[in-house]
């Protein structure tokens, strides 16, 4: 890594990903110049927030070699149910200790995949459909399924608040919000988890190669029980964004969203295999795939287009990193 | 036959069909005069099939090992073409004959579209090296996309009577769709136990590694695997078009998840090598019989998901425990 670039930087995810972004900003802009604007980077940024958060969480499951489905579950649970136990208990609450609640929420959510993943050993694509289906259950059964839309007034403060706003020369409104640096939070403290402690070294370890981190000393199941932990929290975050932002706190919303996500995070080159993933690729396939979301439309595809698009993405993005991986195994072998 | 015995008890389909005993006995006492009753006993026959077909396709793919996430979008996208090819070519006016050609050849398209993507599904995983979930992930986008395109999104609908058959009608007082997945099952059960592709995919399930020294042809295994699962999914979406009398590219959005739970609930190992047709068959009556039972009672739909997954979670700790249990009694004696 002494070279100005990496060695593999021509044959990585990211740089394949970061060239389809500009292909795409391109002809966007050839089709229509107001595509580059500080308005259209505005939004997509604001697009981003909530799922560039759960992307991350995404990412530190995959890097530790499992799957994660139901963290949309978790975050739409711990948001909704904040909520209401703030409007019947403290409707004046202040917004850090409503989002406070919802990451504890989400960590508690999370701990029961992790206990069951980590302590019983059971597939994680198994356990997380299960528990996806049984958070979506219960908050619809016995928290509540109607849409509430007077939150508390320091929810809506919260949305209220920018870093910068303003308006261009041609008359177009456009402004960053403070969730904008929720997100830049989530992705330092996770670069620093990931690369600075030992705990990171453990989720890529892990994710390698069970038996060897094991071999090492790694404790493999508190490692596994952190990283659903974590990210349960995180979905816990990014639900009260969610809802803050949105101005609502809908049961219904949020869920279905987790193939989107994990796409995202897969398209930005993390392995289904574990050991492998990086914040850099995750930002970018999630910068991908809300661009495709929002702005397929300006290339001039329909947005009944917008499923297929992703999903060819998706194919292509994943497998041709996977068809050279096997082409190089069939060499070596 | 005292060990063979021994050996029927202590498997995970005997424990299921204690299972579905008691289901259908408690929902019996809950509410006898309503669940028993022939009317709900019919109306179950008519409801399950289609995502049972759906856990069939989800079985012989979970016995390789891999999964298929794509199922609902390949019962979609064949549903609306075989919907479109009847909107545009027949209509009620025509002569039975000529609609009952109509609806043959919609029938053969859907199935045609389900092999295709079966084999696309396939190729990506075989040639491509892409693993399951995301190979199906990916694909099923697209499935369903195409679906979306092609309908703009909403429904289509306006069929001749004649395609009520599938869905609707009974032959000698049975329901049509039962008679389909029991022909299904009972094909799919052949398969696995009687022939050399069944004891290939059993054998790759189990292990890979042992299958590619064995000289097995495991691309055109993998191929034949996701193309049947995805003929068996193009079944299930013409079911859901006659029963809905309309198709559309996000009817059964549900089924995913119950397809998949009743295959791990019928015993069928997601990391493949095991699984068998009577379990998954227990497991559909189970999940059924739980399903209209709880709705007699009044319970919401919601609950009833809260119910599926927490019993996919329970089952799943049994079935990992009772084969750990298995395995150390296995261990010769110290």
């Amino acid at each position: 890594m002494t070279d100005w670039l990496p060695k593999d930087f021509w044959t990585r995810n990211e740089t394949l990903v970061a060239g389809v972004i500009m292909l795409f900003c391109f002809v966007a802009t050839v089709s229509d110049p107001r595509f580059l604007t500080i308005t259209t980077v505005s939004d997509l940024l604001r697009a981003s927030i909530v799922i560039g958060i759960l992307a991350v969480g995404a990412m530190l499951v995959l890097v530790s070699g499992g799957i994660d489905v139901s963290f949309t579950a978790i975050a739409v649970f711990a948001m909704y149910s904040s909520t209401v136990l703030s409007l019947t208990i403290w409707p004046e609450i202040p917004w850090p200790v409503i989002f406070v609640i919802s990451v504890v929420f989400g960590a508690a959510l999370g701990a029961i995949n992790g206990f069951f993943i980590a302590f019983l050993g059971l597939p994680t694509l198994i356990v997380t459909l299960g528990t996806l289906s049984i958070f979506r259950g219960f908050l619809l059964t016995f928290i509540g399924s109607q849409r509430i839309s007077d939150l508390p007034p320091s929810m809506r403060d919260f949305s209220r608040g920018v870093i910068a706003r303003g308006t261009t020369e041609a008359g177009n409104f456009y402004s960053i919000p403070w969730a904008a640096l929720a997100l830049l939070f989530v992705i330092v403290l996770t670069w620093f988890i990931l690369k600075k402690t030992m705990l990171g070294r453990s989720i890529y370890a892990i994710g390698g190669s069970v038996e060897s981190a094991r071999r090492i000393g790694i404790n493999v199941k508190w490692t596994q029980f952190f990283v659903y932990v974590y990210v349960g929290a995180l979905a816990g975050l990014a639900g009260i964004i969610h809802g803050s932002v949105g101005r609502m706190a809908d049961p219904f919303s949020l869920v279905g969203l987790e193939l989107s996500v994990i796409a995202a995070v897969v398209l930005g080159g993390a392995r289904l295999i574990g050991g492998y993933g990086t914040l850099t690729g995750t930002m970018l396939g999630v910068a991908l795939i809300v661009i495709v979301q929002n702005s397929l439309i300006v290339i001039g595809i329909p947005t009944t287009w917008q499923s297929v698009t992703i999903g060819i993405l998706i194919l292509l993005g994943t497998g041709v990193p996977a068809y050279r991986a096997k082409r190089a195994a069939a060499q070596a072998g | 036959m005292n060990t063979s015995v021994k050996d029927f008890t202590a498997s995970p389909e005997f424990r299921l069909l204690i299972i579905m005993v008691f289901v259908f006995g408690l929902m019996s006492v809950l509410s006898p005069d309503r669940f028993l009753s022939s009317q709900n006993l019919t109306s179950m026959a008519f409801q399950f099939p289609e995502f049972a077909i759906l856990a069939l396709a989800m079985t012989i793919a979970m016995m390789t090992g891999g999964i298929d996430l794509s199922v609902v979008g390949i019962a979609n996208l064949s549903a609306v073409v075989a919907a479109l090819i009847l909107t545009h070519f027949s209509n009620a006016e025509m002569p039975a004959a000529q609609s009952a050609i109509w609806l043959a050849i919609a029938i053969t398209a859907a199935l045609c579209i389900g092999a295709i993507a079966g084999l696309i599904n396939g190729s990506l995983v075989a040639f491509f090296g892409l693993p399951p979930i995301l190979a199906t992930l990916g694909s099923g986008l697209v499935f369903t996309g195409f679906a979306i395109a092609m309908t703009g999104g909403s429904a289509v609908m306006g069929f001749p009577d004649t395609v009520a058959l599938i869905g609707n009608a009974t032959l000698a007082g049975v329901p049509v769709p039962l008679i389909l997945f029991a022909v299904l099952a009972f094909l799919l059960h052949l398969v696995l136990t009687r022939t050399a592709f069944g004891l290939r995919v059993t054998m790759y399930g189990a292990n890979p590694l042992a299958a590619l020294y064995a000289a097995i042809d495991i691309n055109r295994m993998l191929l034949k695997v996701y193309v049947i699962a995805g003929m068996f999914a193009s079944v299930a979406g013409l079911i859901i078009m006659s029963r809905a009398n309309s198709a559309k590219a996000d009817y059964g959005s549900s089924y995913l998840l119950l397809a998949v739970l009743i295959a791990v609930l019928g015993g069928v190992n997601p990391y493949g090598g095991y699984g068998r047709v009577i379990g998954v068959v227990l497991a559909v009556l189970s999940m059924q019989f739980l399903s209209s039972g709880l709705n007699m009672l009044g319970v919401s739909n919601f609950a009833r998901e809260l119910i599926w997954g927490a019993l996919l979670i329970l089952v799943m700790v049994i079935n990992t425990h009772a084969v750990t249990a298995l395995r150390s009694s296995l261990k010769p004696p110290k």
